[in-house]
């Protein structure tokens, strides 16, 4: 171990690197006050689902690996399903967002949000409600476009696409 | 004169910050000596293996994120590469080059963990950690712009990777791979020669090469031991061959050389990747595999070097669209085996050391 050759300059020269980090301005942003912008294909909170483009094949739901989404639908018309019910639980969803990168359809976007605490575990089931009434701030993510405008889209799609994202 | 006294039964953990997790050791000693270990795991088990047997080929692969949560990157290479095997499925020279990038991205990441919470476990509270966490930051973020997320990556898929980089990526690991050299020179400035680490690391928890051997351990800590044994070099995977590296090793094998080879091991990644850099070539990255994949029957075995060791994913087909059967060979599990011989006959406060620098990561080690 040679302790003999314990002088003291191994800490001396690690106390001159603290001394200059001393000069150096902090790197730390103060999170509720400041913000990080964050990445456009960050992938978060508040699913973007867009009711007029999904047609309740629920290839998202097969794709969940736990089964998260539940999908009902109500009759077959016009080349679609009517879905009832489109319930996200994301209490047990891990985002891993295979669901976006299976629809077909460009229907499902993961969200932008990261602020999800709720005082009551069954608030984070989103339900069909939720989703349309949801914040509508695409992630780019697997979906790397949104979707072309087609006439029956909702407005906010519209407003997404003229945001870019 | 010396004094007889009784053993003495001491818990460590579950729940201990030195034990990185829900790991139990129950130390035996005799006054301050440790005479007997017995490591007591699986409170963080989940039974991935099985849970993976009920669920396609592609839905797998989040779940080996969370394995070792510190290198999901390293667990989705080892499993896709596993799943090509077994299916014969080709992947382009792009997606081979991204996959090598991200990969040893993550080793300086994990690498920059394992050193901060052992410095942090010999007593520097902190002060290295964050300093550790300063570069581990910069590598989650590159990870974020590519993939969205910061910890479990979800990014590599059979047949290549999910989607390629984005434009921005490129030059934003130029600018680290430029840092990360001065960084890591920092670090040792810091801390290679600082005589309290050397006197609390020197000499504690030697673990002889041919132990090392006969207990299969792997990574950074049979390198710390003297043996020459990388996967990148012995069975090269990917387009490691095409690289130009040395492997750092150890002389004692004991503490501070499996972290002084985890220092190392970072620098020749940062070589890994600016030679990748240079070499990245332009084209897709995913070939074109079935949504539902059923591989023919039979078996597959692929390893990769993990920052942890040999990660090996065995897996057999029975012609379904889901594994017959989910092994995983996690490093974690396999490098606490010589753990009793590590520290027995040093003193209590050494055993923290010698586990934090065997760098273990309760989720791969109970899965």
């Amino acid at each position: 171990m040679g302790l003999t050759e314990m002088y003291g300059l191994g800490i001396a020269k690690g106390m001159i690197l603290t001394l200059k980090h001393l000069g150096r301005k902090p790197f730390t942003t103060q999170y509720p006050e400041e913000r990080l912008s964050l990445p456009a294909r960050f992938r978060g909170y508040e699913f973007t689902w867009y009711i007029n483009r999904c047609t309740g094949c629920a290839t998202c739901a097969k794709a969940c690996p736990h089964g998260c989404i539940r999908i009902v639908t109500a009759g077959y018309a016009d080349n679609r399903y009517i879905v009832d019910t489109f319930d996200i639980e994301t209490s047990t969803c891990m985002y891993c967002g295979l669901c976006v990168e299976a629809c077909p359809f460009q229907a499902i976007y993961m969200g932008s949000g990261f602020e999800r605490a709720t005082y009551n575990v069954e608030r984070l089931t989103l339900d069909k409600e939720d989703l349309i009434a949801a914040p509508k701030k695409p992630s780019l993510y697997a979906q790397f476009t949104l979707p072309k405008p087609r006439e029956d889209d909702e407005p906010s799609l519209a407003e997404a696409v003229a945001r870019g994202r | 004169m010396s004094f007889k006294t009784e053993p003495l039964v001491v818990n460590f953990g579950p729940q201990h910050p030195s034990t990185h997790g829900v790991f139990r050791m129950i130390v035996s000693l005799d006054g301050e000596v440790i005479t007997d270990v017995e490591p007591v795991m699986g409170y963080l088990h989940r039974g991935v293996e099985k849970l993976a047997e009920e669920r396609t080929y592609l839905q797998n692969i989040p779940f080996t994120d969370r394995l070792d949560y510190l290198a999901s990157m390293s667990n989705n290479l080892a499993y896709v590469l596993a799943v090509e095997k077994l299916a014969n499925i080709p992947v382009s020279p792009r997606a081979q080059y991204l996959r090598v990038i991200m990969a040893e991205l993550q080793r300086i990441a994990s690498h920059a963990m394992a050193v901060g919470s052992f410095l942090n476990d010999a007593g520097a509270f902190f002060t290295p950690l964050m300093y550790m966490f300063r570069e581990r930051e910069k590598v989650l973020d590159l990870f974020e712009m590519t993939c969205g997320q910061r910890l479990t990556y979800n990014y590599m898929r059979v047949g290549g990777l999910s989607h390629d980089i984005p434009p921005e990526f490129l030059p934003a690991l130029g600018k680290f791979l430029d840092d990360m050299p001065g960084f890591i020179d920092e670090y040792e400035q810091l801390l290679s020669e600082n005589e309290i680490l050397l006197a609390r690391t020197k000499g504690v928890g030697i673990l002889p090469p041919q132990l090392a051997i006969n207990a299969s351990v792997s990574g950074p800590i049979l390198r710390g031991s003297g043996v020459k044994w990388d996967l990148r070099k012995a069975d090269p995977y990917c387009v490691y061959d095409r690289f130009d590296f040395d492997i750092p090793v150890g002389k004692a094998g004991d503490s501070y050389d499996r972290f002084w080879v985890r220092l190392q091991e970072m620098r020749q990644s940062v070589r890994i990747i600016q030679q990748a850099v240079a070499q990245l070539p332009q084209g897709e990255v995913r070939s074109q595999v079935p949504a539902t994949l059923r591989p023919q029957a039979g078996e597959a075995y692929a390893h990769i070097e993990a920052p942890k060791g040999e990660l090996g994913f065995y897996l057999v087909s029975d012609g379904s669209v889901a594994p017959y059967r989910f092994k995983i060979r996690s490093p974690s599990f396999i490098n606490l085996t010589p753990l009793r011989e590590m520290m027995v006959g040093y003193k209590v406060a050494d055993a923290v050391i010698i586990l934090g620098s065997l760098d273990i990561v309760l989720g791969e080690v109970d899965r």
